[in-house]
């Protein structure tokens, strides 16, 4: 059964129809329960891994309709954070045929004019355009001022970009944009050899920064680095909301970007893209000219942390007297399995004390844009996410994804509590800084 | 569906969050962790969620006044029915009550709720250098008051005993609605060990709200080596052989290359892909014993023909060994699309014997067995590997499992070793027990459960419960399985 096929599986029918031998693949042994951060808090068997999929089993049998609230709801609760995956026995492919669900949600239910408008602006406006990004960014001030801002409050999608929820945050926007021209930054010292970096969409706007640490980092490690030019966002907001054919037009631009030039490697600095972008093989396997192309360009795509954790770092980083503690990422620990790297990468740094956090790899709440859709779920996750971080005593908590450090910088500052979240590669890129200025006494030290 | 009456009243007293009654809802309380045949064809009328005990009380009360049935159930991952409301009524989720409510190290005892993660119990004491010793497979996800019911096995218990010799007390709910406590924290109570009786009745005779459950104190030294095998006979004499030397490893488990090859496909444990057997082997206790027992235990394998013996030297590699174990069930998925799994006991010496007799089962069916199992007591856990959807396969694995436990039997074994008789198992219990031991387990469930209201059809044999245990029952259900019954 093709996923583009005009066919029909019990209640799912049309486009996107999730792979039945997946669903069939759960052999109900239960083994996924306490890892699903929805069932921990609810101790509900339907808002469960395993419940969700016995219900998209049901469907697919014709018990149970569609369109049945409670699946409805369901589909829209789960996290999509994977977790369930990397400890799933039978190697369901949970992501799969949970997106699958929701593409064919989407596609039959009724949406209300002013979602699907929000939706419409949010997902075919300003992702699928950088330019057009950027300058939304830009103009998120004025929307706020101008009071455009009500309106953008209700459909909740412009906080996507982490701009539209708090005012503290819009001033670090203005001129740290990063925008691809398809320059090289050349590596320092002996070089080890040729990558590209991954701007995405938040990241290049509201975390620009880390942009930069990620290129002193690796050019201090011995890579060229080259901003490929025509890249645009990597669409995993647009497969996660059952969004399919934008999140497919978004990767077949970024293949035809980054296919030609041959680079060692293709460096993400956000988890959650870096899943997406791991997965083209699989989003566009029914279209015969990108197929081949999309498992090429995937096999190719590393997170900055586990590449440079593989590579090893060739330059020492300076001493930081500081006690941090590490939230895994959901879409770096489960989707993509990364956990040792993080681990070594941030152990490396001398004098840096690393203090685990109970339930590290329990989803913040972040998800993409569920905490918009989903706030009271999203909620009680962060707050037992801080909880669990503030326990250890850490002076900082250090993460990998653009989500989660604005789901955890927002929920902190909810609290009065002035620690800072910080990017593992910021983290890094501060321990040189501390390397160069410990070399040169003279000069201001950095931070 | 459930009446609207008895939602209303389970409403006003749980809370309405507390009581689930939307078939769209309910639909996922059709099954458990056991074979797909039994799942999803019996749906509560009505699930509650209580939080305390004295809900627990007000849902029987209303159940008995109203003549419904109740099932309890905890993480669902029981692999014999146990969990699955055959005649609908209520099915009471212990999920939610999950807390830890005392841990004394000094009487080295727990008191915790039944909904309570076994492995989430160990992690919280392995603090203070405590654990506690049951470990099921599914040790992660399976609840302490499942443990309880099924009187739960796991890897370790070949040392340290299944559940029944780890639980001191018990708050439990009978059917009356009543609460009752029964032993407590000084060991030997006098009287009825009626703590006895109710650890394994899987809840028929009632419903664990507390359980005081013993901490056994982490060893000082854990040794875990795998030993690789040209042929099962070779693993099979090794067992053997370090039992006979007079070593009691904490745990002893075999696995075949069948198995091997799934759990190298799901996890790249690192046990050798060419192997036709490797045991797992767990040696803990004084640092001096432990090195003496892995030297002793390391000859003994090679002169038994193991090609190969590693000793895991880091706590990583040792989870990572018993990982590929623990999920080695689940991990079937990556052979075939479905697995029946027997659960029958042999006496240790029986083991080479009753392998081979497996295999030759697995050939004249033309169905692939996977053996992984406790060896060390003689559990096997043969899981019959097939596809549901090809035509005439359910039939030649009922057929290839009845042949299995009838031999089971006739070398001296058992049906169960440790998941339970549920609703699966309990069709066989005729071939071990003779008329008057069934009439002796009716007289005590009707004792406790007179309306035979708490998880009826489980454990004892269809129609049982009427008192029409007989031998004509015996001959049906022989003729039933296609066996000549002696």
């Amino acid at each position: 059964m093709t996923a583009e096929s005009e066919e029909r599986l019990g209640n799912f029918f049309g486009r996107n129809i999730p792979d039945v031998n997946v669903i069939r693949s759960c052999v109900h042994c239960g083994f996924c329960l306490p890892s699903c951060p929805t069932y921990r808090l609810t101790k509900r068997e339907r808002s469960s891994p395993r419940g969700r999929i016995w219900l998209m089993n049901q469907v697919s049998i014709g018990n149970l309709e569609l369109l049945d609230p409670i699946f409805e709801e369901e589909m829209s609760l789960c996290l999509n954070c994977r977790a369930c995956e990397a400890v799933c026995p039978s190697g369901v492919k949970y992501g799969e045929i949970l997106e699958a669900s929701r593409a064919q949600i989407e596609e039959h239910r009724e949406t209300p004019v002013a979602e699907k408008a929000a939706r419409g602006l949010a997902f075919n406006v300003l992702f699928s355009d950088m330019k057009r990004f950027r300058v939304a960014s830009h103009a998120l001030k004025l929307y706020q001022r101008s009071g455009v801002q009500s309106a953008v409050r209700k459909t909740k999608l412009l906080n996507v970009i982490g701009l539209g929820e708090s005012e503290q945050m819009l001033p670090e926007l203005s001129d740290r944009f990063t925008v691809p021209h398809g320059e090289t930054i050349a590596a320092l010292g002996e070089k080890r050899g040729h990558v590209a970096l991954f701007t995405g969409c938040i990241m290049s706007t509201a975390y620009a920064g880390v942009h930069e640490s990620t290129i002193r980092v690796l050019t201090r490690n011995g890579f060229d680095v080259t901003l490929t030019a025509d890249q645009g966002c990597c669409g995993a907001l647009h497969v996660h909301a059952g969004e399919p054919d934008g999140g497919r037009k978004l990767a077949r631009a970024n293949i035809e970007a980054f296919e030609k030039a041959g680079f060692d490697a293709i460096i993400v600095n956000a988890a959650g893209c870096g899943a997406a972008l791991k997965e083209y093989g699989h989003l566009l396997k029914d279209d015969p000219s990108y197929a081949d192309r999309a498992t090429a360009f995937s096999s190719t795509v590393r997170d900055v942390v586990e590449f440079l954790g593989d590579a090893g770092l060739s330059a020492t980083p300076g001493p930081l007297n500081w006690t941090v503690t590490y939230q895994e990422p959901c879409h770096l620990a489960h989707a993509q399995r990364v956990t040792k790297q993080p681990r070594a990468l941030i152990t490396a740094i001398p004098e840096l004390t690393l203090i685990e956090m109970p339930e590290s790899s329990l989803c913040c709440g972040s998800a993409g844009i569920y905490n918009l859709i989903q706030p009271d779920m999203s909620s009680a996750l962060l707050t037992r996410k801080l909880d669990n971080a503030l326990s250890t005593g850490a002076e900082a908590i250090v993460s990998a994804n653009p989500g989660c450090m604005l789901q955890l910088a927002a929920g902190l500052r909810a609290r009065g509590d002035r620690r800072p979240v910080i990017h593992l590669i910021e983290l890094l890129d501060r321990a040189y800084a501390a390397a160069e200025s410990a070399a040169e006494p003279e000069s201001a030290a950095a931070d | 569906m459930a009446q609207p009456a008895v939602v209303a009243q389970l409403e006003a007293a749980l809370g309405r969050d507390s009581v689930l009654s939307n078939p769209s809802e309910l639909t996922v309380y059709e099954y458990d962790g056991s074979d797909e045949a039994l799942a999803g064809s019996h749906r509560p009328d009505v699930v509650v969620l209580p939080q305390t005990a004295q809900q627990v009380q007000q849902v029987v009360k209303i159940a008995r006044a109203m003549g419904m049935p109740v099932t309890a159930r905890g993480g669902g991952t029981g692999l014999a029915g146990g969990a699955i409301a055959v005649q609908g009524g209520i099915l009471v989720a212990l999920t939610k009550m999950d807390r830890i409510l005392e841990i004394n190290t000094r009487d080295r005892y727990a008191l915790v709720e039944p909904g309570l993660i076994n492995l989430d119990l160990s992690q919280t004491t392995s603090r203070d250098g405590y654990f506690f010793a049951p470990d099921p497979s599914s040790q992660r996800a399976c609840t302490i008051g499942g443990n309880v019911a099924n009187n739960s096995g796991g890897p370790h218990c070949l040392k340290y005993g299944v559940t029944v010799n780890h639980i001191l007390g018990l708050e439990v709910v009978l059917p009356d609605g009543e609460l009752l406590w029964v032993g407590g924290p000084s060991p030997d109570v006098p009287g009825v060990d009626l703590t006895g009786i109710l650890v394994g009745s899987e809840g028929t005779l009632g419903i664990v709200t507390k359980a005081m459950v013993r901490l056994t104190r982490s060893p000082e030294a854990t040794d875990v080596l795998l030993a690789a095998f040209p042929s099962i006979e070779a693993a099979s004499s090794a067992v053997s052989a370090i039992i006979a030397a007079g070593v009691l490893p904490t745990a002893l488990e075999m696995m075949d290359a069948l198995t091997i090859t799934a759990v190298e496909s799901a996890y790249h444990a690192g046990y050798p892909r060419d192997a036709a057997a490797v045991l797992l082997i767990e040696i803990d206790g004084l640092l001096e014993v432990v090195a003496e027992n892995t030297r002793l235990i390391s000859v003994i394998c090679e002169q038994q023909e193991a090609t190969e013996v590693r000793v895991a030297s880091t706590q990583e590699e040792r989870d990572l060994l018993w990982l590929g174990r623990k999920a080695a069930l689940g991990a079937m998925g990556r052979l075939a699309p479905n697995y029946y799994l027997q659960d029958t006991v042999v006496p240790r010496t029986k083991l080479p014997v009753t392998l081979q007799r497996v295999e030759e089962i697995s050939k004249d069916y033309k169905l692939p067995v996977a053996n992984v199992f406790h060896a060390g007591d003689g559990n096997l856990h043969p899981l019959i590997l097939f596809d549901r959807h090809k035509p005439g396969d359910i039939e030649r694995v009922l057929h290839a499992g009845t042949e299995m436990i009838h031999w089971c039997i006739e070398v001296g074994g058992a049906v169960s070793g440790e998941h339970g008789i549920g609703l699966e198992k309990k069709d066989f219990l005729p071939l071990v027990f003779t008329t008057e031991d069934l009439a002796a387990m009716a007289g005590l469930k009707l004792s406790f459960d007179p309306l035979q209201l708490f998880n009826p059809e489980k454990v004892f044999p269809s129609g049982f419960s009427c008192g029409e245990v007989s031998a004509l029952r015996q001959q049906a259900l022989a003729a039933r399985l296609g066996i000549d019954f002696v």
